[in-house]
């Protein structure tokens, strides 16, 4: 059965790495829901978060194909029970929508969204939740004429455990000095 | 760690230094724009790391494969950029599918060129990604030590396999302090996992509580060297094992608890007995489709040990219930003293059995066929007889590379070199050649078909600058037989495509100053096979065989392998 799993990986920040593991995908003609790549709490570690629908058994797979590659430390994947996860989506409105009526501020009160720049041509209100949230938000202010749309990838962390990079990394030491 | 040294050399010069520091002695390559400061310092370290030229890149890549498979050594080719690096994709994704550890090479062209589709650029790195180990952009001098102490402990350490490295010409002429220190860890990179005797001690359990244990080796056995310590397994537990297409040679083909090949012209016992035993005990060997036929009637009965190491490879196709991540030779050495010595007789006499059936209706008219026309069958089994199983058998793809699996004989580890995974025609020659060179001592055979051979014949050329003492028997059906089995049996005799028109191989031979004879009856046969084994330097045998026989056993493609047919 499909269903949506967040894989993540901390690898090295190497160039040609993203592509490596794109291609991961791509043979299997797996579609990538949302990818996020930013450097992890350890500098020179990058960490990966794909978005993927798809069976668990192709999913493990996967994951154990990314942690093969050279450059990549420790892939894992989980459910989205298991993670606290977030989007963040920018959405740019007329100025004179808000300004015509208090509709769109109080949209922006009920979702827990924020301004963050407002001009006399345009104004951009940010807000930060699961893709159901952001597109409700996206369809409530389409109403009155979203000039501009973008959510990024998906960031997440685990409920548990917690992520120790660096006693990961010590262990890894440990591991490396034990192999003859 | 080996001590540091220091000078100023250029990034060709380094190269160079660094095979040498690496234990390089062969290396097979063609020139070009992009390499051609490597090329000057090949030819200043020539006395220390010998070049072969090829005659077509492809030749390269395969002949280093070959080398590299007969030797254990990482194989070294060296091409130059576009069409130079185009050219050995073949062997690269060869080489990844069968775990052949190569360096390849590959001139790129200067820095400030990248990306601007300049004279014969190609995205190597993306090219290659798919299909390598590792691949690394050298754009500058200094980053070659490191590379290439990396490219060659990724290709060589854990699971083998192809590196690329895509030398920019501007990184070959720099000048730089050339300092050397080979790499033994990665931090990202754990290539052997270390044994849990936990799961030795479980896979144990269940092998001396099997009633019907079955082992079965691949390739994995002879890249960590465990050929002692599996005979050693398998005579401790009585355990009837069979060889996958590249396990070959990794046990006495005449030890009695050797059952023969799995696969789809596999031997018969091998392949009906993975659904009847209990414990099925894997090792060193992937679970290929040609091995399982359909997954999902594939040893359904049976507790899954499953030896490998790589972790990727575990559940991939076939789940295991005990799963022993390591190196083969280590885990096959804790799980000897666990295990409890025993016998299988009669379990092992099922499979002799079998053995008799099949050579009631199979082997006896492939190896002492009765009919008029010679058959690839007999051809081996002579060769295999005048050679005494002391030979390195390489084989091309299809009819021929499916009999000589069936029929060469081994004694010897490394005996059998053969394009598995990615079943490349025109690997034969080339690979032959790499594996003369790499074993000068040994008797080299490579059996190819009339169609593959013609896939890489211009290495004949190489094979005749180099003297290169190889031994090659064209089994000739005038037919690309494999594809036309399969048209035979599955697509009511239309052969589309199949038959060959061929030249004359015997003067293709001798425009190349190469001995050369031609056998079309049996009474010429064992004859010219003595011909060929005493000459000294490379022969090529031709060996007109019939046209239309058929290789069997058969697994049908998606078949159970229970399902496998002795007749048509
Ligand atoms: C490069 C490549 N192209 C096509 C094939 C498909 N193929 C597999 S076996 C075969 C026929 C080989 O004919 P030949 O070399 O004469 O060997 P035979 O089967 O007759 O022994 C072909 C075309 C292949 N394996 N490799
Ligand atoms: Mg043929």
């Amino acid at each position: 059965m499909n269903q949506e799993f967040i894989i993540s990986a901390f690898t090295e920040n190497h160039i040609g790495l993203l592509n490596r593991i794109t291609i991961i995908f791509t043979r299997r003609k797996i579609n990538i829901e949302s990818l996020t790549v930013s450097e992890s709490a350890l500098a020179g570690i990058s960490k990966f978060t794909i978005v993927v629908n798809d069976t668990q058994d192709k999913v493990s797979k996967v994951v154990k194909q990314i942690d093969k590659l050279v450059e990549v430390l420790k892939a894992y994947y989980h459910t989205n029970e298991e993670m606290i996860y977030q989007e963040i989506a920018l959405y740019k409105v007329p100025t004179e929508a808000l300004t015509s009526s208090n509709q769109i501020e109080s949209l922006v009160r009920q979702y827990n969204a924020r301004i963050l720049e407002v001009t006399s041509d345009y104004t951009v209100i940010e807000k930060t939740g699961k893709k159901e949230e952001t597109q409700e938000l996206f369809e409530r202010l389409n109403q009155f004429g979203v000039l501009q749309f973008n959510r990024s990838g998906r960031v997440a962390i685990t409920r548990s455990p917690i992520e120790r990079l660096s006693a990961f990394l010590k262990d890894r030491d440990k591991l490396l000095a034990s192999i003859e | 760690m080996t001590p540091a040294i220091q000078q100023k050399v250029n990034g060709a010069d380094a190269i160079l230094k660094v095979l040498i520091k690496e234990g390089v002695e062969t290396v097979f390559g063609y020139p070009g724009g992009a390499v051609l400061p490597l090329y000057d310092a090949i030819m200043k370290y020539h006395h220390k790391v010998h070049h072969v030229l090829v005659r077509h890149e492809q030749g390269a890549v395969h002949a280093a494969q070959g080398y590299s498979r007969a030797t254990g050594k990482v194989g070294v080719c060296i091409v130059t950029s576009g069409p130079g690096a185009t050219n050995i994709i073949t062997g690269i994704a060869d080489a990844m599918m069968d775990s052949t550890p190569l360096v390849c090479v590959i001139g790129q062209v200067v820095a400030p060129l990248l990306g601007t589709d300049a004279f014969q650029e190609a995205d190597v790195i993306g090219l290659t990604m798919p299909i390598t180990k590792w691949n690394y952009q050298i754009t500058s001098a200094d980053e070659i030590p490191e590379a290439m102490a990396k490219a060659f402990y990724i290709a060589r350490s854990g699971r083998p396999g192809p590196v690329v490295l895509d030398v920019s010409k501007t990184a070959q002429i720099q000048e730089f302090d050339f300092h050397y220190e080979r790499c033994n860890k990665i931090r990202s990179y754990v290539p052997v996992q270390n044994l849990r005797v936990d799961k030795i001690k479980e896979a144990a359990d269940l092998i001396n509580s099997a009633n019907k244990p079955y082992l079965l080796f691949g390739n994995g056995v002879i890249i960590s060297g465990a050929e002692k310590e599996l005979q050693q397994f398998v005579e401790k537990t009585g355990i009837p094992a069979a060889w996958t297409l590249l396990g070959l040679s990794a046990m006495d083909t005449d030890h009695p608890l050797n059952v023969g090949m799995l696969g789809m012209h596999g031997n018969y016992g091998p392949n009906i007995k993975t659904n009847e035993c209990d414990v099925l005990i894997a090792v060193g060997m992937r679970f290929d489709d040609r091995v399982t036929g359909d997954v999902k009637t594939y040893a359904p009965q049976a507790k899954v040990i499953h030896i490998e190491v790589d972790p990727a490879e575990i559940d991939k196709i076939i789940k295991a219930d005990v799963a022993i991540l390591g190196d083969a030779k280590k885990a096959l050495q804790k799980l000897i003293e666990f295990v409890k010595p025993n016998k299988h007789d009669e379990w092992v006499n099922e499979f002799k059995e079998c053995y008799k059936i099949e050579h009631k209706k199979v082997i006896k008219k492939d190896i002492y066929p009765t009919k008029k026309e010679l058959t690839m069958g007999e051809v081996v089994r002579l060769v295999a007889e005048k050679v005494n199983g002391d030979a390195i058998a390489v084989t091309d793809v299809g009819q021929q590379q499916m009999i000589a699996s069936r029929y060469f004989k081994f004694k010897q580890s490394r005996s059998f070199i053969s394009s598995g995974g990615l079943g490349t025609m025109g690997f034969g020659v080339p690979a032959a050649m790499g594996a003369k060179l790499g074993q000068p001592n040994r008797q080299v055979i490579a059996f190819v078909g009339d169609g593959g051979f013609q896939m890489t014949l211009q290495e004949l050329g190489t094979i005749s600058q180099y003297q290169i003492g190889v031994k090659i028997v064209i089994l000739n059906n005038n037919y690309l037989g494999m594809v036309r089995q399969w048209q035979q049996l599955f697509f009511d005799k239309r052969y589309s495509f199949t038959h060959l028109q061929n030249p004359d191989f015997i003067k293709l031979a001798e425009a190349y100053s190469i001995n050369a004879r031609k056998v079309t009856k049996r009474e010429d046969l064992a004859g010219a096979i003595s011909e060929m084994i005493d000459h000294q330097g490379p022969y090529l045998l031709e060996v007109v065989v019939e046209k239309e026989d058929n290789v069997f056993p058969m697994v049908p493609a998606g078949a159970s392998v229970s399902k496998i047919i002795l007749e048509p």
